[in-house]
């Protein structure tokens, strides 16, 4: 199979020899090297009301190669393009660390590393992946596997099939790249998504079989959710055609979460049209649960100064300009705490599931 | 009275003493028992400073009484470990030390020796207000005491005024009750010295190398006396030779009269009674320096005390307001011709023959003044680590990193030396205002790291020197000057003046260097980049031509004949006054005629150049063995010359 790639050169693989062609083709006009990135910050995306999603604006940055500020950045841009390209090739995936640890090495004749850290090389290779338009997937780069599912679903996995019905309480690891090269869904029966931002909740709901009653796939990324766990969430609601719902804590960051699982994330918008689900659903913890709920002052932790100001950030997205969401976030800032899904506990162990949940599926409180 | 008030009230009174007879229990205390049972007031704490005060106060003396004479001085120190028969333990064990210190001043008169060297408050200092090393008279007698507190042996000190004039040799010890001097010895022997003095203590000491040492301090007197020739024969066996780069005394300060400004109140009073003048305005037209007699009216009449007033009849309320209306009235400055500074030339080569560095500067402030007494500040800085050092690092240096690993860095701390005129200070550094001074310049501001409340780092050395006609030190010991505002005021305008001059100096370093890393990283870089792209394409790609043409590309835009001319041009030491830079071709700027440079270009050897001033070991040690301190310098450097030799003036009749 690696041979029959090498022969036939594939796009992504085209892609990345672009580097070098421009490289090739500047100095044979006696030009200064450069490469157009574009710009991943808050500054150069829009968000798209239609659709529902943050698209990345057409700003770009030139990295020339013989200006001493980006000289190096330059060279070393082109030296992971080249690593990158060796995956194409020998049709290998491998990690954002691999990557820095392959093209690392010693300049010749100096004392002079190529890296110093892999701070260096993780945001070129997102530059690569928005400059040439190729989802890091295709470029072979896989995060860990940081998420687990659980639920009515059935994938092939390498030939094999993986029931997620009968994986315990444990689950199936969902893996960075869930492309439907990598990963097929062969049967979902679910009536809906439930993404949880933290694994305790999910393994909760795992353990008390949350989903068998409610006949859902329970989804957790523990946190942020990585890029397969968002991907897969977005394959379910979108093939199976069931809703999303997202579980996160009580405060900006959960805030965000759902954000990036909704319309995209900033840094890496252009990947929004394949990530992006602009119809999940927030169902909680929302700053109205503690008075709906009855959970005590004392369980909520106060915002601090770092917490306030994203607040007031996330008050200025155009995607959370909606009324609700406004009175969302301004009911925490009044309030002044935050709350964390484990807080729930304190009202009984199995709250979420038996009494947090189910009444909220059933009052369909949830904000969009 | 006491028995009066404590009457104890149950036991047999033990008879407490009567007021008769307390009173035949006071009786007088001479200065010496005085400083026995004080001797940490004079330096005497700890057998290692004693062993430098000893050496410290010969060798200030030997300085005064050459310089004063006219004589370019020739000091040779000899630090020896004192067996007494036993088998002589190492010098880093050693507890008794022989300290010889040999002049070659104008020597000393023979009924003179024994009150200069075994009579507390002797000398000819004290009196009079003008620059020298010593001020007291104490210095010298002290060390002998010492001597003679801990070994028991007189001091034994050899003089001879001339060549045709016979040599005395004394053995004398303190009669520390009566502050007398009793000799033990008193002949006349034959020297081969033609004139000059030797003294000679055996001591309890101890001989530690490094900061506050005995070699650290001859080093410093090196660097602040450039006029002087000074060979040290360490306990250990080794000589080092400081050869003079400077062939002329430093002038001659003046000694002037007291400034009215200076005075107390007491000594006032003092002087009103011993004045000769019969008149208050001649006495202080007289008696004072830069009062003239439309001053002296003025503060008469301010005063309102008559002019043509006896002096002697001025006490009390008068001499009071008499006082208040010197402080009141305007008054010139003190003149400076009292204090000879060591000038921006001698210490820039004082500096440069002791220090390794890449940078030199000096500056030499205006006169300025304190309590009336006149003073200047001279700063100096060496920076750098010398060529040859530099060449080591990039050897060392030549392991890449690895993650999280950093580049040893520099971080030691700048070295501040510090002078009162002439003599090294090297106890109390932090007490002192130098030192302060050093801490309070913005040393960042010249491209220098400095932490808060520290010194700067880097590989510096910062000079200070204070010369005075009076320096106010903090103890009698003087080991750090005292802090008024107005000596610190001007230390830290000099140390700016210098920290000016030395960040032009690394600006303009740093930008040829940067210049040459900007084509250095490119030449780096496209090698990666070609590379890169020739795997890229499969290994279907002409790399030379490419690499040639992104080279050429680099060298159009990094200014290629511009950056060139930066970088043979490097430094240079244009626009920076006083200083010298040295790069690996050699020094550039006010560099100092050093012995050996002079004559004939291509050296003799070492062996050819007879030098009958010196002891043999001298000359066979002088050749600079790989010695480990900083001090070393080059052969070439280090080799006393035919030039070396002092050009004395007929010896005069001087006593100390």
């Amino acid at each position: 199979m690696a041979q029959a790639k090498a022969k036939k050169i594939g796009a992504v693989e085209k892609k990345l020899i672009s580097v070098a062609d421009a490289v090739i083709t500047a100095a044979d006009r006696s030009k200064d090297p450069t490469l157009s990135i574009p710009i991943r910050s808050l500054a150069n995306v829009n968000f798209n009301e239609k659709r529902g999603i943050i698209e990345m604006g057409k700003r770009k940055q030139e990295r020339t190669f013989f200006n001493v500020s980006m000289a190096k950045k330059f060279m070393q841009t082109v030296l992971v393009a080249d690593a990158l390209s060796e995956l194409q090739r020998a049709d290998l995936t491998t990690s954002l660390r691999e990557i820095y640890y392959r093209t690392k090495h010693t300049m010749k004749d100096s004392n002079e590393n190529t890296f110093d850290n892999q701070n260096e090389s993780d945001p070129l290779i997102e530059d690569l992946e928005v400059s040439l338009a190729a989802l890091r997937e295709e470029l072979h780069v896989r995060a860990e596997n940081a998420g687990s599912i659980v639920g009515p679903v059935v994938f092939g996995d390498d030939g094999d099939r993986v029931d997620c019905a009968r994986l315990g309480k444990g689950g199936y690891s969902v893996p960075s790249i869930v492309e439907p090269d990598f990963i097929e869904i062969r049967r979902c029966t679910a009536d809906f998504v439930l993404l949880v931002e933290k694994g305790t909740q999910w393994n909760r709901l795992s353990e008390d079989k949350f989903w068998r009653r409610y006949n859902c796939v329970l989804l957790t990324g523990n946190g942020q959710p990585p890029r397969g766990v968002r991907r897969l969430a977005r394959r379910l609601h979108e093939e199976y055609k069931i809703p999303v719902y997202v579980l996160v804590d009580n405060d900006p960051w959960g805030y965000y979460i759902y954000s990036v699982v909704k319309q995209g994330s900033i840094n890496l918008a252009f990947e929004s049209e394949r990530m992006a689900i602009p119809k999940a659903k927030f169902i909680g913890l929302s700053s109205a649960d503690p008075d709906r709920y009855g959970l005590p002052r004392n369980v909520g932790i106060k915002l601090n100064d770092k917490d306030i100001s994203r607040a007031k950030e996330l008050l200025k997205y155009r995607w959370l300009q909606k009324k609700p969401w406004q009175e969302e976030i301004k009911r925490m800032l009044a309030s002044g705490l935050k709350y964390e899904l484990d807080a729930l506990a304190n009202k009984d162990f199995r709250y979420l599931t038996k009494t947090y949940l189910p009444r909220k599926l059933k009052e369909e409180d949830w904000l969009d | 009275m006491s028995t009066v008030l404590a009457k104890p009230p149950t036991t047999e009174p033990k008879a407490a003493p009567s007021a008769a007879e307390m009173g035949a229990r006071q009786r007088e205390i001479s200065v010496s028992e005085f400083f026995t049972k004080n001797r940490h007031l004079l330096g005497f704490d700890n057998p290692r400073k004693a062993l430098l005060t000893c050496v410290k106060e010969a060798v200030d003396n030997a300085l005064d009484a050459a310089e004063e004479a006219g004589i370019l001085p020739e000091v040779v120190v000899t630090l020896e470990v004192a067996a007494n028969g036993e088998p002589a333990p190492p010098a880093s064990q050693a507890t008794r030390f022989r300290v010889t210190v040999i002049d070659n001043g104008p020597g000393i008169v023979r009924q003179q020796i024994p009150p200069i060297f075994a009579k507390l408050l002797y000398g000819s200092k004290f009196h009079r207000l003008r620059m020298s090393r010593g001020q007291q008279g104490i210095g010298i007698s002290a060390a002998g005491m010492y001597a003679q507190l801990t070994t028991g042996k007189p001091v034994q000190i050899t003089s001879s005024t001339g060549a045709r004039a016979a040599t005395h040799y004394f053995e004398v010890q303190i009669d520390t009750k009566k502050n007398e001097p009793r000799i033990f010895e008193s002949k006349k022997i034959d020297w081969d010295h033609p004139r000059g003095t030797q003294v000679t203590l055996e001591i309890e000491g101890r001989y530690q190398k490094g900061r506050a040492s005995v070699d650290e301090f001859l080093e410093q007197v090196a660097i602040a006396n450039p006029h002087v020739t000074l060979v040290y024969h360490a306990p250990e066996g080794e000589t080092r030779h400081y050869p003079r780069t400077i062939q002329e005394l430093p002038p001659q300060p003046r000694e002037i009269k007291p400034h009215p400004y200076g005075i107390e109140f007491g000594v006032l009073l003092r002087m009103l009674h011993d004045t000769r003048s019969h008149s208050l305005a001649g006495f202080l037209a007289g008696d004072f320096s830069r009062v003239s007699t439309a001053v002296a009216q003025e503060i008469c009449r301010t005063a309102k005390l008559s002019g043509n007033a006896r002096p002697r009849n001025v006490h009390g309320a008068a001499a009071e307001a008499l006082y208040k209306a010197i402080q009141a009235t305007k008054i010139m400055a003190p003149p400076s011709n009292c204090i000879s500074p060591i000038g921006e030339k001698a210490i820039l080569h004082g500096l440069y023959k002791q220090i390794k560095g890449e940078f030199y500067t000096a500056v030499t402030r205006p006169a300025a003044v304190y309590r009336g007494n006149p003073f200047i500040i001279e700063a100096g800085l060496a920076y750098g680590k010398g060529p040859d050092q530099v060449a080591v690092t990039p050897d060392a240096a030549a392991v890449p990193l690895a993650e999280g690993e950093q580049r040893e860095d520099d971080n030691e701390l700048a070295r501040v030396i510090r002078y009162a005129n002439r003599v090294p200070l090297l106890y109390q550094q932090s007490a002192c205002a130098t030192f302060k001074a050093v801490l309070e310049t913005a040393w960042r501001n010249y491209g220098v790291a400095q932490s808060r409340g520290a010194l700067p780092a880097g590989p510096m050395v910062v000079f200070v020197h204070m010369g005075s006609v009076w320096v106010p030190f903090t103890s009698e010991s003087k080991e750090a000057i005292a802090d008024y505002d107005e000596i610190r005021k001007e230390i830290k305008l000099a140390l700016q003046e210098c920290g000016r001059r030395l960040g032009m100096f690394l600006r303009r370093r740093e930008r040829a260097k940067s210049e040459f890393r900007r084509r250095n990283i490119f030449e780096l870089y496209i090698e990666e980049v070609v590379e890169a792209c020739g795997r890229l394409k499969g290994g279907k790609l002409a790399k030379e031509k490419l690499k040639m043409q992104l080279q050429k590309i680099a060298l159009k835009r990094t200014g290629g004949p511009r950056t060139d001319a930066i970088l043979g041009h490097e430094g240079g030491p244009e626009g920076l006054p006083h200083s010298i830079i040295v790069t690996a071709d050699g020094p550039e700027g006010e560099a100092p005629v050093l012995p050996g440079d002079e004559g004939s270009a291509v050296a003799p050897p070492e062996e050819a150049r007879p030098d009958k001033t010196k002891p043999a070991a001298a000359r066979r040690k002088a050749k600079g063995k790989a010695k480990p301190t900083r001090s070393a310098r080059p052969p070439r450097r280090a080799r006393p010359t035919k030039a070396a030799k002092p050009k004395t003036k007929a010896p005069k009749r001087r006593k100390r």
